[in-house]
Formats: C-alpha cells, sequence, structure tokens
C-alpha cells in the first residue's frame, strides 16, 4: 500500500464496496444463509417424516456400507460427493453473483450521473481510467472472492451438518471427511478467479460503456440493442442474405457482453459431456487445468482484447460525457 | 500579478445555442469574484471549461495548466462545490472523511474533522439521513481542509435557509480564504455574496458584459435619487434604469460625471442585484 497508485486503487476498490456491500456481501452471505436454512429444513423434515413411520431401514440399508472398510472406489465417489456439496453452495451464489455483477456494471457509472454525486467523485483528483478500472476490479476480483469465501463457508457449514445428523444415527461418519478435498475445491474455485475477470471483461465492458454513455435506462441499451442486432441478422439470413452466421452472433457476441459475468459460462458442451462419462472423474470439469483450457481458444482473446477496447472507450466517455 | 484564470475567446455550442461566445477574462490571485448571469446566460458552462468538465474552443489556463489535458494534475489545486447536495447519498461522514483523505494529497485529517466537531454531524451519518443544510457543511469541512489554490462555487447555498446561508459564507471567509486563494462563486443570491466579493463580472448570453473589481464598480456606477423637477434632466444623461420610489425617481448611471450627478440629487453606490437588472433588461424578451 505504499505506492500512491496501489493505495489510490485501494480506496477506490473500497468506496465501490461501501457503497455495494449489499450485492457484494450481503447477497451472497443471505445466500448461503438461504441455502443452508433450506438443507436443515429438509433434513429436519426427513427425520420427523422417518420417525413417524418409521423408515429406518432405508436410512440403515443405505448407511451399512459404511460398516466396512471402504474400497478405493467407494472412498473416490464419497469424496467426490462431498467436493460436490462444497462446490454446490458456491454453484448457487455464483448465480446470484452474476445477476450483482450485471447490475453492479450497468449502474456503476450511470447511478452517480443519475444522482449528481459524479460532480463530487470529479472534484477529486482521480483519474477516470482509475475510477472505470477501479469498478472493474471490484466488480470482477473483488465480488469473486468475497462469494467464493461465502460459498466455501457455507459448504463446510452443509458437510459438517450432514455428518453430525448421520453421527445421530449412530454412523460415525467423521473419517469420511478426510475423503474430500477441501483445498482442491477451494484452490479450483479461488484460481478460478482471474480466468472469470478476463473472460467477463467483454460484458464488463459492454455493461460499462453503457452505464456511462446512457443518458437514461442503461439496461434497455445494453440489453435491448445486441437482441435487435441480432434479430437483424436473423432476418437477413431468413431472407436469404448470407450475412454472417447467425449463432455465431448470438453466442460469440451477444452472449459474450451480456453473460459473460456469469461465473462457469466458459464451460462448453464438452466439459457437460466429461460430468455425465464418469462418476469418479466427474468434477475435473472444474479443475483449473481444465477450465483454463478455454484460454487456449481464440475466442477467449478476442473477447478480452474487445473488452478492453470498451473500457477504454468507458474511460472515454467518463472523461467527456456531458449531460447538459 | 500572478493569473489564476486566464480565458481568451472561449466559445461552446449546445446545439443551436451559443453556452459561450467568444468570452475572454482574466482572474487574479487572492480574489473573490462573482460571476453573475441569468439563468441559461453560460455561467456553468464557464465554470465547467475551468474545471475540465467539458470541451471548448478557444485557450484557457487555469493556473497555468490545460483543463482538458491536463486535469488530474489540475483538480489537486482546485477544488469545486457544484450545485447543492451532490454528496452520494449512501456515504457515511466518516467514509466520506478517509476517502478524501486517502486519495487527495493537500487534505488536512485534523482541519476537517475541527469543522465537523462543529456541526452536529456524527461519524456514522449518512448522507440520506441529513437536511440539505447539513450536506453542505459537510461537504464544506470537506472542501476546506484541501488547501487548493481555486475554489469554484456554483450556486453553493441554492435552497438552504438563511442560517446556513449566512454561516456558509461567513466560514469561507473567516476559515478559508486567504492572499493565496482564489473563489468563484456564481449565485443567484447577490444580496448575500456582494458584501464579500472583491470583482465582479456580468454574463449575458455567453458573453462577459462587466468585468472589473468592486472599486471600479463603486466608482462608474451611480444610483442617484432625483426629484421630479430634475428628472427630465437626468434622463437627458442617458440613464440605464429609472424606478420610481415615493414620488421620486432613482437613475442609475454608467460613467457619467459626479459633478453632475451631485447637482441632480443624493448620490448612493447601487447594490449589485439593482445594477444586474439594469444590465441584463431583456434577457427574457
Amino acid at each position: 500500500m505504499k505506492t500512491p497508485a496501489l493505495n489510490e486503487m485501494y480506496w477506490l476498490v473500497k468506496r465501490e464496496f461501501w457503497e455495494h456491500r449489499g450485492g457484494f456481501l450481503w447477497a451472497p452471505v443471505i445466500t448461503g444463509g438461504v441455502f443452508l436454512l433450506l438443507n436443515l429444513m429438509g433434513v429436519i423434515a426427513g427425520e420427523v417424516f422417518g420417525a413417524q413411520h418409521g423408515i429406518h431401514s432405508l436410512f440403515n440399508a443405505r448407511i451399512h456400507i459404511l460398516d466396512h472398510a471402504l474400497s478405493a472406489d467407494e472412498a473416490a465417489r464419497a469424496g467426490m460427493l462431498m467436493d460436490m456439496v462444497m462446490y454446490s453452495t458456491t454453484f448457487i451464489i455464483s448465480i446470484v453473483l452474476g445477476f450483482v455483477v450485471f447490475f453492479y456494471c450497468l449502474g456503476a457509472l450511470y447511478d452517480d450521473r443519475r444522482d449528481r454525486s459524479l460532480l463530487f467523485w470529479k472534484s477529486l483528483p482521480l483519474s477516470d481510467s482509475a475510477t472505470v478500472f477501479s469498478k472493474v476490479v471490484a466488480g470482477t476480483l473483488l465480488a469473486p472472492v468475497i462469494a467464493v469465501v461465502c460459498g466455501v463457508v457455507t459448504g463446510i457449514a452443509m458437510l459438517l451438518m450432514y455428518v453430525t445428523t448421520l453421527s445421530f444415527h449412530g454412523v460415525g461418519a467423521w473419517h469420511l471427511l478426510a475423503y474430500a478435498h477441501p483445498f482442491r475445491v477451494v484452490a479450483n474455485l479461488v484460481g478460478t478467479i482471474p480466468l472469470y475477470a478476463l473472460w467477463a471483461l467483454p460484458a464488463t465492458g459492454w455493461l460499462l460503456l453503457c452505464s456511462a454513455w446512457a443518458r437514461s435506462k442503461p439496461f434497455l441499451w445494453a440489453a435491448v440493442l445486441p437482441i435487435a442486432v441480432g434479430m437483424m441478422l436473423g432476418w437477413f439470413n431468413l431472407m436469404g442474405a448470407p450475412v454472417m452466421g447467425n449463432n455465431w452472433y448470438w453466442s460469440d457476441v451477444c452472449g459474450r457482453i451480456l453473460l459473460s459475468v456469469f461465473p462457469g459460462s466458459w464451460l462448453g458442451a464438452g466439459n457437460y459431456q466429461a460430468v455425465s462419462s464418469d462418476a469418479v472423474h466427474g468434477l475435473d470439469a472444474l479443475n483449473l487445468g481444465t477450465a483454463y483450457s478455454v484460454m487456449g481458444t481464440p475466442g477467449f482473446w478476442i473477447g478480452a482484447v474487445a473488452g478492453l477496447a470498451l473500457l477504454v472507450g468507458t474511460i472515454w466517455l467518463r472523461r467527456w460525457r456531458d449531460d447538459n | 500579478m500572478n493569473a489564476v484564470v486566464v480565458a481568451s475567446g472561449l466559445s461552446k455550442r449546445y446545439k443551436n445555442t451559443a453556452a459561450l461566445d467568444n468570452a475572454s477574462f482574466r482572474i487574479e490571485a487572492g480574489r473573490i469574484v462573482g460571476l453573475i448571469g441569468p439563468n441559461g446566460a453560460g455561467k456553468t458552462t464557464a465554470l465547467k471549461a475551468i474545471l475540465g468538465l467539458t470541451d471548448f474552443q478557444g485557450e484557457l489556463s487555469v493556473l497555468g495548466l490545460d483543463p482538458r489535458k491536463q486535469r488530474g494534475k489540475l483538480m489537486e489545486q482546485v477544488c469545486f462545490i457544484a450545485d447543492v447536495a451532490v454528496l452520494p447519498r449512501w456515504i457515511r461522514v466518516r467514509e466520506a472523511v478517509d476517502f478524501v483523505a486517502n486519495v487527495h494529497p493537500r487534505f488536512d485529517r485534523r482541519k476537517c474533522e475541527a469543522f465537523l466537531a462543529r456541526t452536529k454531524l456524527t461519524p456514522e451519518q449518512r448522507v440520506k439521513q441529513m437536511s440539505k443544510g447539513m450536506i453542505v457543511q459537510l461537504h464544506l469541512a470537506l472542501v476546506m481542509a484541501i488547501d487548493a489554490r481555486l475554489l469554484v462555487l456554483d450556486e453553493p447555498t441554492l435552497g438552504l435557509d438563511i442560517l446556513y446561508r449566512k454561516q456558509f459564507y461567513q466560514n469561507l471567509l473567516e476559515d478559508y480564504f486567504d492572499e493565496n486563494k482564489t473563489i468563484i462563486v456564481t449565485t443567484h443570491q447577490v444580496e448575500e455574496v456582494e458584501h464579500i466579493l472583491t470583482d465582479l463580472m456580468f454574463i449575458r448570453d455567453g458573453k462577459i458584459v462587466l468585468d472589473a473589481d468592486m472599486d471600479a464598480v463603486g466608482e462608474r456606477f451611480a444610483e442617484v435619487m432625483v426629484g421630479p423637477d430634475k428628472a427630465a434632466a437626468a434622463r437627458a444623461l442617458k440613464p440605464l434604469d429609472e424606478r420610481q420610489v415615493f414620488g421620486k425617481s432613482i437613475f442609475l448611471f454608467d460613467g457619467v460625471e459626479r459633478a453632475q450627478l451631485e447637482a441632480l440629487g443624493e448620490i448612493r453606490r447601487p447594490a449589485v442585484s439593482d445594477l444586474f437588472v439594469a444590465t441584463m433588461k431583456g434577457t427574457y424578451a
């Protein structure tokens, strides 16, 4: 924090956090909490239902497998199941994160123009590039970090909750926790954040550009403009004019500039196939190696460069946009 | 003398209207300049140009810098309060002070806290919980703690009650202003600022129509109360304005010799607001 530029960036990002505490912090915390609560309610309902109808055998039959030493395959399955529980909470929170980041970017350079507090920020010796950059950092690095922390904490709480429930039934499942890979899960999730920031660039760039440009209703501009273009392309195609690939437009342009803020949207059909084909290696799609393989595609880098170009435009608009 | 602002041939058009029309002026250090003009005369545009918030044609140097190209550097030495209550509504007093303290190299935190101690503001209070007057107090505390060379105020007290308005200008004069600082202020409440101004600038249709220090204004313009018997003689001297009070006429003269006026009646220094009204006659017609 010693160099002035880093210090300035630290405070700019902190400023974003103050303003968007609700989306960045409380949204994931509450999502995680609600998810935990729903699971707890499910567990309790199961217990009550089971006690009323005397369905112990079902439970026990499945659990007897735990009495003997697990084979390597079973251990791997158990481990994967637990990893899946930990991923699942982060997955749910990631969906919320996608919405939070989408609307954060749309409002980041618009809200302060609307309420004129722009004039206060502009009275400080801050460059417009630092301001715009701080918003990118807050949206695609800070917010995902908080989401991952919340997701992992919720996931661990979920595991503990299930293991505790099992122990009430006299099943010692604590040793099973040793088969989970919490560090691998955390490393995979945290390691994906830089990938997310790069992958999301076209969307952050486009949304921030609309945010800096629109005189009103940035959402309409951001969403309607690309969709209208897509429909025009579709119409030309329908008329038989071979313009450009319509599918290409929807997935590689429209999808990227609007939906890349949703984490995991880089996973392609190939990854899903891997999930279904092999139970034990089903989560390999979430490994860093697999995730980062998307960097090998030209679309990834073209998108990132386009996103940077949009950000340059955003900085220019932020500098010169005159609302009179 | 070192000039803080030098503008020559400033022009700026918005669609069909000229907000600034070849305006030239010069503001020296250590002055308090009132930039006064009717709505839409180009005041805010002129200030925006000085602050590097808008593009324009012509030459402009603020503290020796070009506000279009060197805005970041310029804003270390220039402060502004544009409009009332533009602080972000979500921010807390503590956060605002922390933020400015950490991004502004010339901010004196102790000074700011001393100003705040004299108000009812509390550190955890959010702007959205404050009255308009309190927001301005916070903004002023932030701005006065910055050791800037130029302070620009655009309608800083609009919509505040008289207590806040008086206090605002009093704080500025007593705790902020000194010979190294320059203040440019625009306002419609001319009566409240006229005794603190050192210089007066009238702007109309994007042109500077009057630019003089207050002493020169006192010498150049004179108001004379004339009885009905001498009214015709007064009118012959081509007054700027004439109005009736208690059966007598009050004439406003520009640059007529004192001796001539003394023969007509009692001479007074005209109020800036009367001068303004006379100068801007027909603006909206």
